[in-house]
């Protein structure tokens, strides 16, 4: 045996005895950090009344009883804000997948925006489109649809990747089972809500319908909204637009949403008016 | 009145005293948005050398939006003190600069001069201050209003606890409140932002805050931030409440897509202070933010600070409780990144300081802006050092309502700990009590909201 060998053997005793056996930390076994098993975990481990804090941990999705290091926060706590913040951030960021537009054999335009900064920072030419694209919709759309759906990033090209494979068969296929013929379904780059109302006029849609991703939150990154309106055009009143929200995978599921959607577009239709004008 | 200047040999020549204003803005999107910004570094610095050689009664006498037009411009021009500015109407910009930040300039000199300047002549003297300049500059002017506690005391730093939750449950809401106060935080304020504006809702919110601050015997404030209106009929129908809220602008056409008019704010001033929980005197809060007039089309082609500064020329006059700018709320289309949030936040809290007001900050920001959670700890230490009043605190900065974050509610207490700071006397007197804070330091049992469970 070497000296230096037997050197650390002694030294393993000598702590040994003084601070007792230190097994080494196995790997904890893989955790999606963003995931809500995660979140579960990071939890005050000593409170007055434990029954209590449970309670009140299920009463609100605020990250609460979650304890610290001394006045800040705890490194599980910082991870898991940091990999929301991540995917919200790669939410607005990324592009919409092209193998999903491909297989809902939707075709692109963009708004007048040509990169994302500009679409981040010019809301004013996101819900514009040049004469050229008008163009391009008019020749590959049918015209003059009752109902015209179009898919659009807006502020969340996830909520598209996430929720639209399910969502646009689901509300088309109910629309044209009650008779109702929907318009050629497309995608538009850089989309603001509303863009809705250009392609309204141009296409000449009874109803127009925009999915749309929206801002992100830590909660959710991906989530759509379906703005909805009878007749419209540019410049018309905010008012005028009928929203459902919260379309994602934690909110109401894409499939439901899209029936949803259905009733309420046969609704305006009926009802001629769509936004404050209509009540549900 | 010289709108032209020389840089690099060539001639940079202005139309009018708003744009030299709007072009002498340090980079902003939302300025470029409206198409009111510099061209480039050297416009922007040209714009800088004009406006700091214009006189105060130039900028006095071009405020942005017409008086005739603008009950936001009559009440600003209006309450500025012939005397004072008569002293001050030949100073240029530049050197009204100079004086503010001068050692002789003292609190008292700063508070008088204030009385002679209208917002533009505030807004003017800002875009001529660096970032620190604006900290010092903040750092003289203490302003400290009373509604049930103090607030605004050299050497305190203080917070509003907002609890909001996805659907106003009042029991999520409890619990949030309880955390919050578990880390010190609350003494400015308990206030929520509500996803139901009606009035029920409202008053059910208000009824439990008032039992948890009787029943805890917390020295603070309450109130629930919805529409001005929906506040008024909750207290008429007896909903206990100590701050009336609402968002303003820097324009009446601004104010009116609030959906409120300057007699909805007096006749709530009046109502509160016949049945208002608080004693007073100081019984309103008001909120601005850079943008909120374009994003309303109602800034009349002014450009965001000049508009900033008009919202705190139009609040004075209701002499408020508390005033927070929310910086980064409004998205990356009027603040683009760090770099401008973080000047948005100096220059909104040194502009409200210098019109007189008990400026606090929510330090913010959206998940589309270039900034994140640090940029956000950095503007919460420049403005604790500029002696902000306030922040906000939120559970680990995540706003579940808003979809934003701001301070978390960890935050007071490190940055109160390394800048020397306390909270409001009676309110760290009652942390104490409750085992939560023990000489400026959380404690051990601090961030268990269940201590409070029992009221």
């Amino acid at each position: 045996m070497k000296e230096r060998e037997l050197i650390d053997i002694i030294a393993r005793k000598v702590m040994a005895a003084l601070y007792g056996e230190q097994e080494p930390r196995k790997d904890a076994p893989l955790t999606d950090i963003s995931s809500a098993a995660y979140k579960a975990n990071i939890k005050l481990d000593q409170v007055e009344n434990p029954l209590a804090l449970d309670a009140m941990r299920t009463k609100t999705p605020a990250r609460i009883g979650i304890g610290k290091a001394g006045p800040r926060l705890g490194t599980k706590t910082l991870l898991a804000l940091r990999a929301d913040h991540a995917s919200a951030k790669d939410a607005v960021l990324k592009s919409v997948d092209e193998n999903i537009l491909k297989e809902l054999e939707l075709f692109s335009v963009q708004s007048l925006c040509g990169d994302i900064d500009e679409h981040l920072t010019r809301p004013d030419l996101g819900r514009r489109l040049s004469e050229e694209t008008k163009l391009r919709l008019q020749e590959h759309c049918v015209y003059g649809p009752r109902v015209q759906i179009y898919v659009s990033d807006g502020l969340s090209s996830l909520a598209v990747d996430e929720n639209i494979s399910d969502l646009l068969p689901v509300m088309i296929d109910g629309l044209e089972a009650k008779g109702i013929k929907t318009g050629t379904p497309f995608f538009v780059k850089y989309g603001r809500v509303p863009t809705m109302d250009v392609i309204s006029e141009i296409l000449n849609a009874e109803v127009t319908c925009v999915l749309l991703g929206e801002r992100p939150g830590l909660a959710a990154a991906g989530s759509m909204s379906a703005y909805i309106a009878y007749r419209a055009a540019v410049g018309m009143p905010e008012s005028r637009r009928t929203v459902i929200s919260n379309i994602h995978t934690k909110g109401i599921q894409p499939v439901e949403a899209g029936a949803y959607a259905v009733d309420v577009i046969i609704k305006i239709l009926e009802a001629k008016a769509s936004g404050v004008d209509f009540k549900l | 009145m010289r709108l032209k200047t020389m840089l690099g040999g060539k001639v940079y020549a202005f139309r009018s005293v708003k744009e030299v204003l709007a072009k002498a803005n340090e980079k902003k999107s939302g300025d470029e948005l409206a198409g009111l910004a510099a061209k480039n570094d050297s416009e922007r610095i040209a714009a800088k050398e004009v406006l700091s050689e214009l006189l105060v009664s130039d900028l006095r006498n071009h405020p942005v939006v017409d008086y005739d037009k603008d009950d936001v411009t009559r009440m600003d021009q209006d309450s500025v003190e012939p005397a004072v500015y008569h002293k001050i109407k030949n100073w240029s910009i530049g050197e009204l600069r100079e004086w503010l930040l001068d050692y002789n300039a003292s609190e008292a000199d700063i508070k008088y001069l204030s009385k002679g300047l209208t917002a533009e002549v505030i807004a003017g003297v800002t875009k001529l201050m660096s970032n620190l300049d604006l900290i010092y500059g903040a750092s003289k002017i203490r302003i400290e209003t009373t509604c049930n506690t103090t607030l605004g005391k050299r050497g305190t730093f203080s917070t509003r606890l907002q609890p909001n939750h996805t659907v106003d449950d009042v029991d999520g809401i409890t619990a949030s409140v309880y955390e919050g106060l578990s880390y010190g935080v609350g003494d400015a304020l308990i206030g929520l932002n509500p996803v139901n504006d009606t009035v029920s809702s409202v008053r059910e919110v208000l009824k439990r805050f008032d039992e948890i601050k009787n029943q805890l015997e917390i020295p603070t404030q309450q109130c629930v931030l919805a529409h001005i209106t929906t506040q008024m009929e909750a207290v008429k129908e007896g909903a206990p409440t100590d701050l009336f809220f609402q968002s303003i602008a820097g324009s009446q056409k601004g104010n009116e897509a609030f959906g409120f008019t300057t007699e909805t704010i007096e006749e709530a001033a009046d109502l509160l202070e016949r049945k208002g929980t608080a004693k007073g005197p100081n019984r309103m809060y008001f909120e601005t933010g850079q943008g909120s007039e374009l994003s309303s089309m109602a800034h009349h082609g002014a450009d965001q600070v000049t508009m900033e500064a008009r919202c705190y020329g139009y609040a004075k006059k209701f002499k408020p409780f508390i005033v927070n700018t929310v910086v980064g709320f409004i998205g990356p289309e009027y603040l683009y990144d760090s770099t401008q949030v973080i000047r948005a936040g100096l220059e909104d809290h040194f502009m409200g300081k210098l019109t007189g007001l008990p400026m606090g900050c929510d330090c913010c920001y959206t998940n589309h802006m270039a900034a994140g959670q640090n940029d956000i700890e950095n503007l919460t230490m420049l403005l604790a050092a500029a002696g902000c009043n306030y922040i906000i605190g939120v559970p680990a900065s995540d706003d579940v309502m808003l979809n934003y974050q701001t301070n978390a509610f960890h935050d007071a207490a490190a940055v109160r700990e390394i800048l020397g700071l306390r909270p409001i006397g009676e309110f760290e007197a009652w942390l104490e009590k409750r085992g939560v804070l023990e000489r400026g330091k959380l404690t051990g049992r601090a961030g268990d909201l269940t201590i409070f469970t029992g009221r």
